[in-house]
């Protein structure tokens, strides 16, 4: 394949994926790494550096669309990006010396967990909680903008939620990818946040909680220009069509798109866990 | 609210980023194309550059030559930069607003930022 065949055939790859991942708050890096590996034989280190990289990209170009349309949290995004950033270092540092297969295949389950969960979980939105004690002395209640007025929401299990924080902070420093699904579980199912502010809370973190590795996967030599220009290119114009459409979806139809992705994904990781290609 | 002011600062900044830093990289990736685009590429096997492609130093230097694999990584480091300055922004904000608690967060969250990206330094 010559330079140009390359670069123009993972840019259009990358644009779909980052329209995916800003869609589904997974984040590009889950699309990318298997696109990158499977289809152009492009080796894993070389697909998580790119991976990473274009993880920040969806992050950072969709947060500002995000932030105008008031759904992201900035006090719950920054307290928990404490124990993905944690994570990220320790995760990252840990894919330079343990094997992923076994990784690969938990966070394969865990991901197929969220997926049947997210594709027939109808009973959603509307039922708002109260914070708990600890998430009102963290100031994390907040409101957004929902058919014309604010809807008021409360938070709870912060704990728990900062546990698999940490889980998917490790993941993302491990595998080069956002793991914006965990990060979603996390807020959406475990911390009570709508839907909607936890994707968009998820999708703001990403960058940061992927910059806590890029710089010791920089100084590995895992991020290659030639492999990650046109993946971060990509990806970023991918993402910004993406955000458009989130703005004006359904929460369900995001539910059915996430739960197919995700479950897609966690056939991947499983499949390539037990080969011994992750 | 004042929190809304602060999230749309820093969304601005994360975009300006962003854009100067695709910019980098699209200037760079045009060069590369331009020298290199019947060159045969593949990339099934690793194998780690040199200093030039891995550390700040090695990069700026390469970028200051002109030379497209510089530029682009310039780029990409730039990139990498775009959430820290995001967190930077928040620190200053939360302590524009009086708000301690999430200044305090804020600023843990840089010093984990630091530690990793000093090992590209």
């Amino acid at each position: 394949m010559t330079a140009l065949e390359f670069t123009v055939v993972v840019w259009f790859l990358s644009a779909g994926a980052g329209f995916l991942g800003a869609l589904t708050g997974l984040g590009g890096g889950v699309v990318v790494v298997p696109a990158l590996t499977l289809a152009l034989g492009v080796d894993i280190k070389y697909a998580i550096g790119a991976s990473l990289v274009s993880v920040i990209a969806t992050s950072s170009g969709a947060a500002a669309a995000y932030v105008r349309e008031g759904y992201s949290n900035i006090r719950i995004g920054m307290f928990l990006e404490i124990a993905t950033t944690v994570g990220a270092v320790a995760g990252a540092f840990l894919a330079g010396r343990v094997s992923t297969h076994a990784l690969a295949i938990v966070f394969g389950l865990v991901l197929i967990h969220a997926a049947l969960t997210s594709l027939f979980h109808h009973a959603d939105s509307g039922a708002h909680v109260a914070s708990d004690a600890l998430a009102r002395r963290l100031r994390f209640g907040g409101s957004y903008p929902a058919g014309g007025k604010r809807e008021q929401y409360g938070v709870r299990n912060v704990p728990a939620g900062f546990g698999l924080m940490f889980g998917a902070g490790a993941l993302s420093g491990l595998l080069g990818i956002g793991s914006g699904a965990v990060k979603v579980l996390a807020m959406d199912r475990a911390m009570r946040i709508p839907f909607k502010v936890s994707t968009t809370t998820s999708n703001f973190m990403i960058g940061v909680t992927a910059a806590a590795s890029a710089g010791l996967y920089l100084s590995r030599g895992y991020i290659d220009p030639r492999v990650a220009m046109p993946v971060m290119l990509g990806v970023l114009v991918g993402a910004l069509l993406g955000t458009r459409v989130l703005v004006r979806a359904q929460v369900k139809t995001l539910r059915v798109v996430f739960g197919v992705v995700i479950l897609a994904l966690a056939i991947e990781m499983i499949v390539n866990g037990i080969t011994g290609r992750i | 609210m004042d929190d809304k002011r602060l999230e749309t600062i820093i969304g601005k900044l994360l975009r300006a980023g962003v854009l100067f830093s695709a910019l980098v990289v699209a200037a760079g990736g045009v060069l590369y194309l331009v020298l290199n685009h019947a060159a045969r590429v593949s990339f099934r096997t690793f194998a780690a550059g040199g200093p030039q492609m891995r550390t700040v130093s090695g990069i700026l230097q390469s970028a200051a030559h002109l030379r497209s694999e510089g530029l682009m990584q310039a780029g990409l480091v730039l990139l990498i930069l775009t959430p820290v300055a995001r967190v930077v922004m928040a620190i200053a904000g939360f302590a524009l607003e009086g708000d301690r608690l999430y200044a305090v967060v804020s600023f843990i969250v840089l010093v984990i930022l630091a530690f990793s990206l000093l090992h590209a330094v």
